[in-house]
């Protein structure tokens, strides 16, 4: 029986904590007495017959027919799978994403339909690789459908391929893939990482457009999302949902399926980073210290690559499919049995250690932008009830936070820290002044629609996804950041985690409480 | 009269060159300027009079001549030796407070008629620098004959005089030759309405060239490429719209162009460029931010440099020089003074402001080290003063 995630009061006697660092790691002691850790639950038990598992869920979903139901000849039939974003790190072939699309084409050549489109709906992310679609849909997925043009990458910049639904309510509007939308048949695949993800949320954004997703990809959704992670007080959820409605009052057929991952996230040799520092074996010890030497050592690009090779033992805990929302809660349930965690009250410090990938750096560069999105825009909203630093309190983050970016995956990027952030760094400003000259920049469509760049306007969401964040805390320093770097965020370097809690002290005083975030492997405090 | 002198010492010229390209301004330690006890200059003519240089000006040319980088090219065109200095205010013996325009023209070499250029009033393409009754000399500052404004006494011709208003401070009206150099340099850069213009380099030059562009063009949107933090904070004050570090400036202008890019070339560009660097790698940049047909114009002194020009050849690029001053062309057809213009924008946009630091002569070495690192420093003008030199008294 797996343990679940549990609050550690750190006392004299407690080993030091492990403290990501992005493309490496080191420990830190957290003065006792009034440091807390909070670690993730260990991983849940897999399904032992995962194969099993998807045709049942195929077979029986919830409130709809079953798949085959509604499956005909001559149908049109899309499915669209969640992007290279998901999971992290990536995870050991064959993907959860490859298990389900066959499973789903097999009912689908049952049915005799042959009128079949595979895309991956990365709404505004860069485009997948070969090797990455091959990787997520296997091999026979992808030689049986992209030669025939039939797997592809969702382009939301294509006027011809994208297709206008109405609006919400509150004036959103909904533009989706028009393939998607007229299709008498969507299937979309989620990889459910957190809880923010899958829901109206995949087919409202992972096939939306910019026109779609600025409705709620923008600061004030971000402000009023508290957390984006909770659906209850989520306006980033409420939002898509409202699309949703728009979505099947169009008639659009979808039919879900989500899928959870446990918390199994490094392989073997660096299986370390996910205990408990003090259930640390010998064996365990040695590698931490062989690791953090020879990293040392390693010049960054090769850590880099080191890391990013790194193919993590998730292992499915359930599926389910069939009507979005109804899934969706299902989904929802399965990933807090997982991932959540009851923590009593705030801090005045949150520390977290950054590590080397979020969503949007897979095969890439942790650049700046993305520091600061996975510590205040993810680590920072994973907790339901409140936040676990208290208004006015300190974040700080561990992460080298080099000046350095992928000129590939992020040129919009580059532009943005250079010229944007150069000039300010409230979102508000930044969003009012900047976006859409960034979002309609010609140069940035053509790169995302060619290259493997992500959107013009993608580095003003990471700003936004971290919005609530910089409104809530006094004060963001990042232990270890390269100093030009760190200032250019807005945020305070400091070379040491001593160093770091020094810096706090005209904020939250002499002898503030600390919070230690102990992920990854993903923890989602339920904050009372 | 005490003066710095610069002779015609080959040893001590290369010695300069050596020693600058380690230290930037280090030439002064090294190579052939001195500080001299000298005779005045004798007055060439009946309309050239005496002036005693209140404040003075280190200008990039000089620099260059002082760490031994500038080219031969000057060699005909100069001699030896010299007191450099061009960028003066000065009393008269009269008392009359006034600017040098140093270039030495026909007038000033009593030529009679005049050069085609000097007659049209473009002072700086005078094709006579080198004949006359003059030593050879560009300007003053590089002439035999003539003194400069690093020495306590120097002559010059009634024609090189502006007169300085009385409440224009001495800090203002030595920035008046510079900014001359500025107006002109804006004015050459052929800038239309709603232009984005670009200015690589704010040193004094490109800051100079920022404010007279925002003060006499029409330039939509100026772009500055500053590399030290005071830069930037003054391109931005005296009228760039964006301002960003060197190596930022093609993804800058991309976006500010709606331009396409093949790795730091762009496939449109900026409508003109002001390269005030110089380098090889500044006017390369310079070529790959313009678009086609656009101009980029060399304010700062280049010598000799590498470029890779198969970029102008197939984008119809025009490189044109800007050098001093003389006279503009003003909307109604009609010409007016360079430095008329100067004046205007010295008072209108506060430049006395930009003089950071005042040397006495005998500290000339620190003085040189001081106006070669400003950027770095913190500085952009770095002058002699010599109001409080006991030589000019006598």
């Amino acid at each position: 029986m797996p343990r679940p995630g549990f609050v550690f009061e750190v006392d004299r006697s407690a080993p030091p904590t492990l403290f990501w660092r992005g493309e490496g790691f080191g420990l830190e002691k957290l003065p006792a007495g009034r440091s807390r850790v909070i670690y993730p639950a260990e991983p849940l038990a897999p399904l032992d017959d995962i194969d099993g598992a998807i045709r049942a869920a195929l077979l029986h979903p919830i409130d709809s027919d079953p798949l085959p139901a509604r499956l005909f000849p001559g149908m049109k039939l899309t499915i669209a799978f969640d992007d290279v974003s998901l999971p992290l790190p990536k995870m050991r072939r064959p993907d959860v994403r490859q298990r389900v699309i066959e499973a789903v084409l097999d009912f689908a050549a049952a049915a005799g339909v042959d009128d079949v489109h595979i895309i991956a709906a990365l709404a505004l992310h860069r485009r997948m690789t070969e090797a990455e679609l091959r990787h997520a849909v296997g091999d026979r997925v992808y030689d049986a459908f992209t030669p025939r043009g039939l797997l592809y990458n969702h382009d939301a910049e294509d006027p011809d391929s994208m297709a206008f639904l109405g609006t919400t309510p509150q004036g959103e509007e909904v533009e989706i893939s028009r393939r998607a939308a007229e299709s008498d048949l969507l299937v979309y695949v989620n990889i459910n990482l957190v809880a923010m993800d899958g829901g109206w949320k995949s087919t409202a954004t992972g096939l939306a457009s910019y026109r779609s997703l600025r409705h709620h990809h923008n600061v004030h959704t971000m402000q009023h999302s508290r957390s984006f992670m909770d659906q209850e007080q989520s306006a980033l959820h409420s939002s898509n949902w409202r699309m949703g409605k728009v979505i099947r009052a169009a008639g659009v057929k979808v039919f879900q399926i989500e899928t959870t991952l446990n918390t199994d996230t490094f392989p073997s040799p660096f299986q370390f980073l996910a205990k408990r520092e003090w259930e640390w074996t010998a064996r365990d010890r040695g590698t931490y210290i062989a690791t953090t030497a020879s990293l040392r050592r390693t010049p960054s690009r090769v850590a880099r690559g080191i890391f990013q090779s790194m193919e993590a033992p998730h292992q499915m805990t359930s599926v389910q499919a069939g009507d979005v929302e109804a899934v969706h809660r299902v989904t929802t349930a399965n990933i807090y049995r997982q991932q959540l965690t009851p923590v009593e009250g705030q801090t005045d410090i949150l520390t977290m250690g950054i590590p080397y990938i979020c969503p949007y750096n897979v095969h890439s560069v942790m650049n700046p932008i993305l520091v600061m999105c996975t510590g205040l825009g993810y680590f920072f909203n994973m907790y339901r009830g409140k936040p676990l630093v208290r208004e006015g309190g300190v974040v700080i983050m561990s992460h080298p936070t080099p000046w350095e970016f992928h000129p590939v995956h992020h040129p919009s990027y580059i532009d943005f820290f250079e010229q944007v952030l150069a000039d300010t760094t409230d979102p508000v400003e930044i969003e009012r002044r900047y976006e859409k000259e960034f979002a309609e920049d010609e140069w940035y469509r053509h790169l995302y629609r060619t290259s493997y760049a992500y959107h013009g306007v993608h580095p003003f969401y990471m700003w936004y996804w971290g919005a609530h964040g910089l409104q809530h805390a006094g004060r963001v320093i990042i232990v270890g950041g390269e100093p030009r770097c760190v200032r250019r965020l807005g945020f305070m370097p400091a070379s040491s985690l001593d160093d770091a809690l020094e810096m706090a002290a005209d904020v939250v005083g002499r002898q503030p409480t600390i919070t230690h975030l102990h992920c990854p492997p993903l923890v989602m405090a339920d904050v009372t | 009269m005490k003066a710095l002198v610069f002779d015609r010492k080959l040893m001590r010229y290369a010695a300069a060159h050596v020693a600058g390209s380690i230290v930037p301004g280090r030439g002064a330690a090294v190579g052939p300027l001195r500080l001299s006890d000298i005779d005045p200059p004798e007055l060439p003519g009946p309309e050239w009079v005496r002036i005693r240089p209140r404040l003075s000006g280190i200008c990039g040319s000089d620099l260059a001549t002082v760490d031994g980088t500038s080219s031969r090219y000057f060699e005909p065109i100069v001699s030896f030796p010299f007191t450099p200095g061009h960028e003066v205010v000065a009393d008269t013996d009269e008392g009359r407070r006034v600017v040098l325009e140093p270039v030495l023209g026909c007038a000033a070499r009593r030529i009679s008629p005049p050069c085609a250029a000097c007659g049209r009033g473009d002072l700086g393409n005078c094709e006579r620098v080198a004949f006359g009754h003059l030593q050879p000399g560009l300007q003053t500052g590089f002439c035999a004959d003539t003194g400069g404004g690093w020495g306590t006494f120097m002559v010059a011709h009634e024609s090189q005089l502006h007169a300085v208003p009385p409440d224009l401070s001495d800090e203002a009206a030595v920035m008046v030759e510079p900014a001359a150099c500025g107006v002109h340099a804006a004015l050459r850069a052929g800038v239309t309405e709603g232009d984005v213009v670009v200015v690589l380099g704010a040193g004094t030059l490109g800051l100079l060239c920022v404010a007279a562009l925002r003060r006499f063009t029409a330039a939509g949107r100026i772009i500055a490429a500053a590399k030290y933090a005071e830069q930037q904070r003054l391109a931005r004050d005296l009228g760039a719209d964006s301002v960003c570090e060197p190596d930022e400036l093609p993804r800058l202008v991309r976006r500010m162009t709606g331009s396409f890019a093949y790795d730091d070339q762009l496939t449109g560009g900026s409508d003109a460029v002001l390269d005030c660097v110089g380098s090889d790698a500044s006017i390369a940049q310079c070529l790959a931010v313009v678009k086609p047909r656009g101009r980029v114009t060399l304010v700062g002194m280049p010598a000799v440099v590498k470029l890779n020009l198969t970029t102008l050849w197939h984008r119809e690029t025009e490189l044109v020089g800007a050098y001093a001053y003389g006279s503009e062309a003003r909307p109604d057809g009609g010409r007016v003074r360079t430095f008329d213009l100067a004046f205007d924008l010295v008072r209108t946009a506060g430049l006395d402001r930009l003089v950071s630091a005042v040397y006495p002569l005998a500290e000339f070495r620190a003085a040189i080290e001081h106006a070669a690192s400003a950027g770095r420093r913190g500085a952009v003008k770095v002058a002699f003063d010599l109001r409080q030199e006991k030589e000019r008294y006598r």
